[in-house]
């Protein structure tokens, strides 16, 4: 039995391709992918992203917790609705899950993790609360659903569907949260390398801010367009470009290691003890013949690696990929990439391809 | 689902149309390319090859994933469809107009062998 967002009628009146998403039933598209990529690129679209879990702590000793417990440092944060992406780290370094970290008050931050790692996460976040002794609470908010509303114009569609949040999150810098009200909050983050805001609420309000943003322009969109999306602005997606076989440092994710002080945050030694498994890069297909895609081997000219996630760039018109390549591959290297039967030419790049809707590579 | 009654499919998805000259076209389904969703690249068995039925002669790609395409029926390649290597996408908006290659058939009684649109239309629900 799959789980369901409190949209899924409103995904399924609206002609939505349903898939199962580690266990969710999810939107893929309503009709076109690259049209949903391209809207979010140019002006507005809305994602259902209901399955991600926040799971609030509480607790005077919070700060301290959290500095324990994640490769980032929430020191970090010390404006309230101040966000912050970091590792949830092993024993041996490799990666958790990653997550968005919001700072609300003193004695309350906010996690948002993975869908399918969240239980694993909470049963993680458990062990740690118990070793460090700081007595945090924690607490699976299964009450609440999220939508992301991304794209140039996805702040005025949502102000101009919800004009009363605007004097509160105007002002809100990229990864800034505000609280509208009792239990929404609305932040200024995202996965699509757009302006745009993620928006949580009561899985009871939920519809109303998904039919407000939808009537005010913003197209809907699937988990198609949110992956080819996010793997134009670089970013990496849980579970296929890191897991646990991977350290932060193989995943393209140092600059979210904060190792500036001696703060022993869990999985630290073992990541400061080991060495680096490879490079994570970019490649461009430069040769016609098909699509990159994760598990395709790379030959570069330190050895072989591996892509991790690949697609169609519906931006650049040409197919893209993330890959683990041998330590010391440069941006500009030629490589070969084996499709199929056929070894195509690709060149490597430093993501991300596409920001604010222009090209980069 | 679209399915032109005078077309014969295959389990995996081919449609097949005789021609005046006696060849076949192939193409894919309006289902099969409504599962892939937004093609972006076609690779049509070469022209001169001999394809055994059943044989996996080329592949379509989407966005979302690579999928084999197989012969209907045996035959020799004798012309493929070079517009769909500019507007893979043709195939999204017009799935029997957008054939792929044609064969000239070994045994154009062959084709009798293949799905009706009715048989197709049970066997691609299940």
């Amino acid at each position: 039995m799959l789980k369901t967002t409190p949209l899924n009628a409103i995904h399924r009146a609206a002609g939505a391709r349903m898939v199962d998403f580690g266990g969710w039933d999810m939107p893929v598209n309503y009709g076109s992918q690259i049209e949903e990529h391209h809207a979010v690129r140019r002006s507005a679209g809305v994602f259902d992203v209901s399955h991600m879990r926040s799971v609030d702590l509480e607790g005077k000793g919070v700060r301290d917790f959290l500095r324990f417990a994640l490769a980032n440092d929430v020191a970090k944060l010390q404006v309230p609705g101040k966000a912050l992406y970091s590792c949830l780290l092993d024993e041996s370094a490799g990666v958790i899950d990653d997550l968005i970290a919001y700072f609300f008050r003193d004695d309350w931050f906010r996690l948002v993790v993975n869908a399918g790692t969240a239980d694993g996460d909470i049963d993680w976040l458990h062990r740690l609360n118990a070793l460090a002794g700081h007595g945090v609470a924690l607490r699976s908010r299964d009450d609440l659903a999220m939508i992301a509303v991304q794209g140039p114009q996805a702040r005025e569609a949502f102000w101009s569907a919800f004009p009363e949040t605007r004097s509160a999150t105007e002002a809100l810098v990229p990864f800034q949260a505000a609280r509208v009200g009792d239990d929404i909050v609305v932040a200024r983050t995202g996965y699509t390398g757009e302006d745009g805001f993620e928006v949580s609420c009561p899985a009871e309000e939920v519809a109303t801010l998904w039919n407000g943003v939808v009537a005010a322009g913003a197209r809907p969109c699937g988990l198609g367009a949110r992956d080819t999306l996010r793997l134009e602005a670089g970013m990496n997606l849980y579970g296929q470009d890191m897991d646990t076989g991977a350290s932060p440092f193989d995943a393209g994710l140092a600059w979210t290691v904060d190792l500036t002080s001696a703060r022993g945050f869990f999985g630290r030694k073992a990541l400061e003890a080991r060495p680096r498994a490879c490079d994570f890069l970019g490649l461009v297909l430069e040769d016609k013949g098909g699509v990159l895609r994760a598990h395709q081997i790379v030959v570069a000219e330190r050895g072989e690696g591996e892509i991790t996630s690949g697609t169609f760039s519906p931006t650049l018109g040409v197919s893209i990929a993330l890959a683990r390549l041998p330590v010391g591959t440069a941006p500009g290297e030629k490589v070969r990439v084996q499709v199929r039967d056929k070894e195509l030419a690709a060149r490597v790049v430093k993501p991300p391809f596409v920001r604010h809707g222009k090209p980069l590579i | 689902m679209i399915l032109p009654p005078e077309l014969k499919y295959t389990a995996s998805h081919e449609w097949a149309r005789l021609e005046a000259d006696g060849t076949v076209s192939v193409g894919i389904t309006d289902h099969a390319q409504a599962q892939l969703g937004d093609i972006v690249f076609v690779e049509p068995p070469k022209v001169g090859r001999q394809l055994a039925a059943g044989e996996s002669v080329g592949v379509v790609e989407s966005v979302k994933a690579a999928s084999d395409i197989y012969a209907p029926i045996a035959g020799e390649v004798v012309a493929t469809n070079d517009d769909l290597g500019a507007s893979p996408e043709r195939i999204n908006a017009d799935a029997y107009g957008a054939w792929m290659y044609r064969l000239k058939p070994a045994d154009p009684a062959d084709l009798e062998k293949l799905l009706d649109s009715a048989a197709y239309e049970k066997a691609s629900a299940e």
